[in-house]
């Protein structure tokens, strides 16, 4: 549905009664909603320098320059407390949070600390999941951007080397 | 409470550990003396290996065996679930399937050199060929097929035919581990392959039998080892550390490498006679092959 | 590449699994020499054509990424298509109808 189809709402509202009142609101609310999604995610790109960052506080800041953290409950971060090994650490994030627009992972001990951001819209469901890489033991962190803040949550994820796994 | 019920469980299964170890010396003189019943020597020694896994893991039902380390561990169950839900080997198999299907130079097809014309058979391998007088596993099956045809051989552990024996492994799946000693040849293959599971090597100076046996479930510094029960069924296995397929052969190499004892060839002798004792011990285990591993 | 969508209670998961090295530019081969880095960095799907997901990734994402996402809406037989690019500017794009 495109901006401007079936909006001739003058029309409309000679007719007034309340439910055709809403209900043609509601009909423009969502053709404001599919269109919005459209630039969000048409303008989303890779931002090179977040994933070129060496340390934690370089791709937070370079990947969300300005906002204010706030550590969060609201958040529901799936990770393994010892992960099988490094090289494949299955990550789920999940929030009720509303409107949230972006979810971004970050490996504090990794080389480059940001590890993925989804970027997400009014029809999403604020549930994802990536498999990732962690050199070695570290904090996970899920940043959850809503509302113009930043929802934080964390957990500590050890990654062993050797044994008689090889 | 739990603490005391666990160490009760090591000392049983130690004492059935010994026992298993005493049957592996005996029916080695055993098998010198004259017409002796093989097939109920080997099924006392599948009745043991069973038993001590049952006693050791009383929680864990036999079927269960086929998922290795994860049957017996929830930590680290649940990450090889997520894994599976979507596994990595998937392209693997696909690729296996391509391989499988093309035809050789000479026209002929994989096809051709097996039963049923290679779909749902991974459970009837190893097995003891009296012709040739050795074991036969899949992958050797796989690789005879191809110089039988004018095609170069594989590598055996990993890459194209380890896609290939992916492939026929997923054909099988849910079907049971089948392997048989037949006869006293086959025996004695049987035997070399027990004896290897149960003798110390390398300057770490452990057995198949002290990891995956006696201490099976306990931490060796940072891993829970596998129960040797079953532990064919999933190969050829998708290793995050290898971030590819492997055989099984591939993984008795590094195994060996980890213990410090020199790896063996792949598909070679005492290789595939282990593999051979390993899936008589697994027999009534699903195939579940190609699976996700640590 | 590979991709399940499947539709429940009006909420569409969509999980995919990519063929791709994920060669982070840190390791090296046999003779000592840097491989050089080649990784998806971009990762975008849509739902009957409307953009319905965006990711940017690098190096921290494992051999054949795994990526799941979900929305509301979509019903069995609607069309998904997933799209990546990499650090050399190579794309490719699959299809799958919703189940």
């Amino acid at each position: 549905m495109l901006v401007g189809d079936d909006m001739n709402l003058s029309e409309k509202n000679m007719k007034i009664d309340r439910r055709g009142f809403l209900s043609n609101l509601l009909k423009g609310a969502a053709c404001i909603v599919t269109v919005a999604s459209l630039p969000r995610l048409a303008l989303a790109a890779w931002n090179e320098k977040a994933f070129k960052a060496e340390t934690l506080e370089g791709a937070m800041s370079s990947k969300y320059p300005g906002l204010e953290f706030v550590d969060s409950s609201a958040i529901k971060l799936k990770a393994p407390a010892i992960a099988e090994n490094g090289a494949v650490v299955p990550v789920g994030v999940k929030t009720d949070l509303p409107d949230v627009k972006t979810i971004s992972l970050f490996v504090e001990k990794n080389p480059s600390p940001l590890a993925a951001t989804f970027h997400l819209t009014p029809i999403n469901v604020a549930d994802v999941s990536i498999r990732i890489r962690m050199g070695e033991t570290s904090n996970l962190i899920a940043v959850v951007e809503s509302g113009g803040k930043l929802h934080r949550v964390q957990q500590e994820v050890k990654v062993t080397i050797g044994g008689c796994g090889g | 409470m739990a603490l005391v019920k666990r160490r009760l469980k090591i000392k049983v299964g130690a004492v059935f550990f010994s026992l298993l170890v005493l049957c592996a010396l005996a029916s080695a003189d055993a098998a010198s003396d004259s017409s002796p019943d093989f097939k109920a020597m080997v099924q006392q020694d599948v009745d043991a290996f069973r038993t001590y896994f049952k006693v050791r893991f009383s929680k864990v039902a036999f079927a269960e065996y086929k998922n290795g380390v994860y049957a017996i561990d929830s930590a680290s169950r649940e990450q090889w679930l997520e894994m599976e839900d979507f596994p990595p080997y998937e392209f693997a198999v696909d690729e296996g399937e391509e391989l499988f299907e093309m035809p050789f130079a000479n026209g002929k097809t994989y096809a051709d050199c097996f039963a049923n014309g290679g779909e749902g058979i991974r459970q009837n391998y190893p097995y003891f060929d009296s012709q040739q007088g050795e074991v036969i596993t899949l992958e050797l099956a796989i690789n005879k097929c191809r110089e039988a045809n004018g095609e170069k051989p594989l590598a055996y552990k990993k890459g194209p035919l380890a896609a290939i024996s992916a492939y026929m492994a997923s054909t099988s799946e849910g079907n049971k581990f089948a392997v048989e000693v037949p006869d006293e040849a086959a025996y004695q293959a049987y035997v070399e392959g027990k004896k290897f599971f149960y003798s110390k090597r390398g300057q770490l100076n452990f057995s198949c039998a002290d990891c995956h046996l006696r201490v099976a479930g306990q931490k060796l510094r940072a891993d829970i080892t596998s129960p040797a029960l079953g532990q064919p069924t999933g190969f050829p296995v998708y290793r995050a550390k290898w971030e590819e397929l492997g055989t099984l052969h591939r993984r008795y190499a590094g195994c060996n490498k980890n213990i410090r004892a020199k790896p063996l060839p792949a598909q070679g002798r005492a290789y595939r006679n282990l593999e051979y004792f390993q899936s008589v011990m697994s027999q009534g285990l699903e195939i579940n092959g190609p699976s996700s591993r640590k | 590449m590979k991709i399940k969508a499947k539709v429940k209670k009006d909420i569409t998961k969509v999980k995919m699994l990519i063929k791709h090295d994920m060669e982070t530019g840190r390791r090296k081969d046999q003779d000592g020499n840097i491989i050089p880095g080649l990784y998806i960095t971009e990762v975008s799907a849509s739902h009957n054509d409307q953009p319905v997901f965006y990711a940017e990734v690098g190096q921290a994402v494992s051999k054949d990424p795994y990526m799941a996402f979900s929305f509301k809406g979509g019903a069995s037989g609607d069309k998904i298509s997933i799209t990546w690019k990499d650090s050399s500017g190579a794309t490719e794009t699959g299809e799958a109808a919703i189940k």
